[in-house]
């Protein structure tokens, strides 16, 4: 990602893709989701699902997975050219999640993330990311959305009085 | 406990669950697998970040969260999962020796229009560490499938 001062409204990166297989899917449902259409394929079968479907927290997690990854190819790129590279702080939220469709086992995901809204920020020397990031399956089907908010470095730091005497 | 249907939830309702305790070595390993920054994978380079030190990504905690409520109340419900998340904030960092749960507050509930087997219940998540500070709160629709079955004219 750039400095907040060089991004864009409607940015667009694709992320990359990820397949859940059924292993993949009962790994993180064991540990954190489960529930018997995440753990179990016969209990899947017979539930409104149809079939063992990924936990909607799995399907979230690698898509921050495939974010941090696409930064990290971002930077390096930058270093690779002699540009500083701009801090990504935490995230303060994430709203409109949606899991429109179940993410079943063998299903590959391709993410891709669009900026929404660039706002000032309360942290001194970062602006506020909002962007959206999606999830489509094989098929072309929309199967996940969210909105999610990040602090990024502006390349411009404020100037705040107490710094100023001392510079 | 008898399983709990969409009829049972009451607006209003708020119970407890958890406590589940997050060791470093949890961050780290979920963090490797699902958000590898340094803040969230090693000590010395996540003191230099904006969080000064190592702290749970939060989707491991949204992950923590589900699994308080999935042993607290889901597992033993008519639960149909979530068609998505309203919100979900991240106030406070997650450390490692954290001791974490989770309070859940009935919102709201609707019977599903379209759907006579079914209802929405809103539910508002906030967990909380040892010390009672909030780190993170959720708010979401789940679907629960009715005791009985809504008649003809009779859902809102």
């Amino acid at each position: 990602m750039n400095f907040f001062e060089d991004l864009r409204l409607g940015e667009r990166r694709e992320l990359g893709s990820h397949t859940f297989t059924a292993e993949d899917i009962k790994a993180f449902a064991i540990r954190y989701d489960p529930q018997a259409f995440h753990v179990d394929e016969e209990a899947a079968a017979r539930s409104h699902f149809g079939a063992l479907c990924a936990s909607g927290w799995h399907t979230g997690a690698v898509c921050m997975r495939l974010i941090v990854l696409a930064n990290q190819r971002e930077a390096q790129a930058h270093r690779a050219r002699g540009e500083e590279v701009p801090n990504i702080g935490p995230s303060p939220g994430v709203r409109d999640l949606r899991w429109h469709k179940p993410v079943f086992a063998g299903d590959t995901i391709s993410y891709a993330l669009e900026i929404k809204e660039l706002r000032e920020a309360s942290r001194p020397g970062y602006g506020l990311v909002v962007s959206q990031t999606t999830g489509t399956n094989q098929a072309g089907d929309l199967v996940y959305s969210a909105l999610g908010a990040v602090f990024v470095e502006r390349k411009r730091k404020p100037h705040c009085a107490g710094a100023a005497s001392g510079a | 406990m008898a399983k709990l249907f969409w009829e049972d939830f009451d607006v209003g309702q708020v119970n407890e669950y958890g406590r589940q305790l997050v060791s470093s070595e949890e961050i780290k390993a979920f963090a490797a697998e699902f958000d590898p920054q340094p803040m969230h994978l090693d000590e010395e380079a996540a003191r230099a970040t904006l969080v000064g030190g190592l702290c749970a990504s939060g989707w491991h905690t949204c992950a923590i969260m589900m699994r308080m409520v999935a042993d607290g109340f889901v597992l033993n419900s008519s639960s149909m999962g979530a068609p998505g998340v309203e919100e979900i904030r991240w106030l406070a960092p997650v450390r490692p020796g954290d001791t974490l749960r989770v309070r859940v507050t009935v919102l709201d509930k609707k019977a599903s229009q379209s759907r006579p087997l079914l209802g929405f219940v809103s539910l508002f998540f906030e967990v909380l560490n040892d010390a009672g500070t909030c780190v993170m709160t959720s708010r979401t629709n789940m679907m629960f499938a009715r005791r009985t079955p809504a008649t003809a004219g009779v859902t809102a």
